[in-house]
C-alpha cells in the first residue's frame, strides 16, 4: 500500500488549512470520472434526500390508507375528505365530479393492497430499508474492522481463535444462515440488525486483517509500541488511517450486500414487519398485481436495483483510483 | 504426486471438521432459545404440564449432546425427524424437493455456463473495447440486481405480455413441476426460474473469467510470446488458456455454491416446489426441526462445493503437479 506516502502532502494541506483546494482537486477528479461513477453519485444523492426529507415530500403518512386498494398509476381522483380520496375510473365520472367544482387530481403510482399511497410508502421504504442497511452495515465495520484490526495487531492466540470462528461462520451461506438465525430469535428489527451485522463483520474482518497484517510491520507502528502506546492507539491512530483507502471501497460493497440481503429477507417475509414501509415487502404485498400486467411491483424493486447499481459504480470508480487495481497494466 | 495427495487429503479433512463444527452450530442454536423449544411451540399461554408433555415428546429431558449424537445419527441414516407443523416425516418433505431444486440449479448452470465463460475470454480478448466496457456496465448492473427484480421483469414480459403479442403462447409464470411430467414438459415449466439465475450468476461468473484471463495476461511468459510477434488470438486461446482453466473451474464451482443458495428467492417468486421454498416457509411457522434439516443441507452442499472448488485448483494447478 502506498498509503504512507500519500498521507504528509495530504496532511500538509490539511494543516495549512488550504480546504479550497481539496475541495477544487476532489471537484477536478470528479470532472474526470465516467459517466456510470457521476450517475451512481447522482443516484446516491437523490436517495439519501428522499430518505431524509421523507415526511416533508410525501403527500401522506406512513402507513395511512387513503382509498380502495389496487389502484393504478395516475389513477384520478379527488379528495372526499381530508386524508381519504374517491378515484374516478371513467371520462364521465371525471366530468361529473368536475361539474360538482371538485378538484381533480392523479395519484402518481396509485395505491398498495391495503390502499395506502405507494408513492408515501416508497419515501419512506427509502428512509426505513436503507437506514436499516445503514446502520447494521456500520455495526458490521466496526466489529468487524475491530476484530480485524486487533487479529493482526496482537498476532498468535487472538488471531488464530478469531479467525478460526470467522472461517466456520463463511462456511454457512449468509442467506441460510439468516434464516436459520431469525428462526430462533424471532423476526424483530433490532434483532435482524445484529444478526446481519454480525454475519457480514465476518467478510470485514478478512479484509481488515488482511490489510493491516501489511501495515503492523511497518516502521511507525514499531515506534509506537517502543514509545508505550496501548492496543487502542496503535489500532486506531496507526493503523486505522492507514486501511481506510481498502475499508471504505469495501464498505461500499458490504452495503450493497446487507442491502439486497434485508430487501431480501423482507420480500420473504422475513425481514422488517408491517406496518413499517420497506421496499421488499412492498414488492411481495403487491406481487400478484404483475399477473395482470401491472408494473407497479417492479417499482420498489427497481428502486432496490437502482440504488446498488449506483453504489457499485462508484465503489467501482473509487477502486480505480485508489489502488491503481486496474488491469491495463 | 504424494505432496499433492497429502494437500489434497488435508483439505478434505478440514472440510469434514467444517461440516461437522457446522452441525454442531445448527443444533445448538435452537439452545440459545429463550425458554426451551417446547415452550416456543406452545407459547406463554401453556401450562406447566402440557409443556412438559411436549418435552417428553420432543425428548428434551435428554442432556443437550445425547440429543445432538441421536440427531446427527439419524441424518445420516437418513432419517431427519418430524416435522413439528404437520407430524411427517422430514425426510419424506425434503426427497422430491431436494431433487427439484437440483434439477433447477443445474439447468441454469448447464445455460449460464457455456455462455459466461465465452463473454467472459472475449471481453478479456478485446479488452477496453467498447465490447469490453459495455459488458462491464451490464453484468456490474446484473449483479447487483435483487433476483425477485430479475424475476417479476421476466415474468411481465414474457408469461404476461407474451400472451398478447403470441397468442396461445407464453412460458408459466408459476413453476408446478411434479416428476410424471416428460422432460420437455419440465423444462418448459422451470425455463422462467432458470432464466432468472441464470442472468444472475452469468454476471458474476463473467467478471471473474475476465479478470483470471487477464490476471495471467500480465504473466512474463504471455509477455515473451507478445514480443515474439504472436497474435492475440494465439496468445490467448493457446498460451493463457490453458493456464486459466484452474481459476475458470473455481469461479464456475463457486458460482454452482451460489446458485444452490441463490434458488431460495427465485422458488418463492415462482412457487417451485423446491428446498427453497421449504425453508422459507418452515421459518415462518417457526418449525425448527425441518428449518434445522434444510439449512445443514444448504450448508453441507454449499462446503462441499467450495471443497471440490479448492481441491480442483489444488489438483489443476500446474506447479503443484509437477513439483521439483
Amino acid at each position: 500500500m502506498s498509503t504512507e506516502a500519500n498521507q504528509t502532502p495530504d496532511q500538509g494541506d490539511f494543516v495549512s488549512g488550504t480546504w479550497a483546494k481539496r475541495r477544487q482537486d476532489a471537484m477536478r477528479e470528479l470532472g474526470k470520472a465516467p459517466w456510470t461513477a457521476k450517475f451512481g453519485l447522482l443516484v446516491i444523492f437523490v436517495y439519501v434526500f428522499v430518505a431524509l426529507f421523507a415526511p416533508l415530500i410525501s403527500p401522506y403518512k406512513e402507513s395511512q390508507v387513503i382509498g380502495p386498494e389496487y389502484l393504478d398509476i395516475g389513477q384520478a381522483f379527488y379528495v372526499e375528505e381530508e386524508g381519504k380520496i374517491e378515484p374516478l375510473f371513467s371520462d364521465e365520472e371525471i366530468a361529473e365530479a368536475r361539474e360538482d367544482g371538485k378538484e381533480i387530481s392523479h395519484l402518481v403510482l396509485g395505491t398498495d393492497n391495503l390502499g395506502r399511497d405507494m408513492l408515501t410508502r416508497l419515501f419512506y421504504g427509502a428512509r426505513n430499508t436503507i437506514g436499516i442497511a445503514f446502520l447494521t452495515t456500520v455495526l458490521a465495520f466496526v466489529l468487524g474492522g475491530l476484530g480485524g484490526m486487533l487479529a493482526a495487531a496482537l498476532g498468535g492466540w487472538t488471531d488464530q481463535i478469531l479467525s478460526r470462528i470467522v472461517d466456520v461462520l463463511m462456511a454457512i451461506p449468509q442467506l441460510i444462515f439468516a434464516l436459520l438465525l431469525l428462526t430462533i430469535f424471532g423476526t424483530s428489527i433490532p434483532i435482524l440488525i445484529i444478526i446481519i451485522a454480525v454475519l457480514d463483520s465476518t467478510r470485514v474482518f478478512r479484509l481488515a486483517r488482511a490489510v493491516s497484517m501489511n501495515v503492523v510491520v511497518l516502521d511507525f507502528v514499531e515506534a509506537a509500541k517502543l514509545r508505550g502506546e496501548g492496543m487502542g492507539w496503535i489500532t486506531m491512530r496507526e493503523v486505522l488511517p492507514n486501511i481506510m483507502p481498502p475499508l471504505a471501497a469495501e464498505f461500499g460493497l458490504r452495503f450493497c450486500f446487507v442491502f439486497l440481503l434485508i430487501s431480501a429477507l423482507s420480500f420473504l417475509g422475513l425481514g422488517i414487519q408491517p406496518p413499517t414501509a420497506d421496499w421488499g415487502s412492498m414488492v411481495r404485498d403487491n406481487a400478484t398485481l404483475i399477473t395482470f400486467g401491472i408494473p407497479t411491483p417492479l417499482i420498489p424493486a427497481g428502486a432496490i436495483a437502482l440504488l446498488t447499481i449506483g453504489v457499485n459504480f462508484v465503489v467501482d470508480w473509487f477502486l480505480q483510483k485508489t489502488s491503481g487495481l486496474r488491469d491495463d497494466l | 504426486m504424494h505432496k499433492l495427495f497429502i494437500l489434497v487429503a488435508q483439505r478434505l479433512a478440514l472440510g469434514l471438521l467444517t461440516l461437522f463444527v457446522v452441525s454442531l452450530i445448527i443444533f445448538l442454536g435452537v439452545e440459545m432459545l429463550p425458554g426451551d423449544l417446547a415452550q416456543a411451540i406452545l407459547g406463554q399461554a401453556a401450562t406447566e404440564e402440557t409443556i412438559a408433555a411436549m418435552r417428553e415428546r420432543l425428548g428434551l429431558n435428554l442432556p443437550a449432546h445425547i440429543r445432538y449424537l441421536q440427531w446427527l445419527g439419524g441424518i445420516v441414516q437418513g432419517d431427519f425427524g418430524t416435522s413439528l407443523a404437520n407430524d411427517r416425516e422430514i425426510s419424506e418433505l425434503i426427497g422430491v424437493r431436494l431433487a427439484n431444486t437440483l434439477f433447477l440449479a443445474i439447468v441454469a448452470a448447464a445455460i449460464s455456463i457455456p455462455i459466461a465463460l465465452t463473454l467472459g475470454i472475449l471481453a478479456a480478448l478485446y479488452r477496453n473495447s467498447w465490447y469490453d466496457r459495455t459488458v462491464n456496465v451490464v453484468t456490474l448492473s446484473f449483479v447487483s440486481t435483487p433476483e425477485f427484480f430479475v424475476s417479476y421483469i421476466l415474468i411481465l414480459f414474457l408469461s404476461v405480455k407474451m400472451q398478447a403479442w403470441l397468442p396461445g403462447f407464453h412460458f408459466p409464470s408459476l413453476s408446478n413441476v411434479s416428476w410424471d411430467d416428460t422432460f420437455l414438459e419440465r423444462l418448459y415449466a422451470v425455463f422462467l426460474p432458470a432464466l432468472t439465475l441464470t442472468l444472475v450468476v452469468i454476471a458474476q461468473m463473467m467478471r471473474m473469467t475476465r479478470a483470471a484471463i487477464i490476471n495471467l495476461l500480465a504473466s512474463p511468459y504471455i509477455e515473451m510470446a507478445n514480443l515474439k510477434g504472436l497474435s492475440r488470438r494465439r496468445i490467448i486461446l493457446k498460451h493463457a488458456l490453458p493456464n486459466a482453466w484452474a481459476p475458470i473451474i473455481t469461479v464456475v464451482v463457486l458460482n454452482l455454491a451460489y446458485l444452490i443458495v441463490g434458488v431460495v428467492i427465485v422458488e418463492v417468486v415462482f412457487v417451485y416446489p423446491g428446498l427453497g421454498r421449504l425453508i422459507v416457509d418452515a421459518v415462518r411457522t417457526r418449525d425448527i426441526p425441518v428449518v434445522q434439516a434444510c439449512s445443514l443441507i444448504f450448508a453441507a452442499t454449499y462446503i462441499l462445493l467450495n471443497l471440490t472448488a479448492d481441491v480442483m485448483s489444488i489438483v489443476t494447478n500446474p506447479r503443484l503437479l509437477h513439483p521439483r
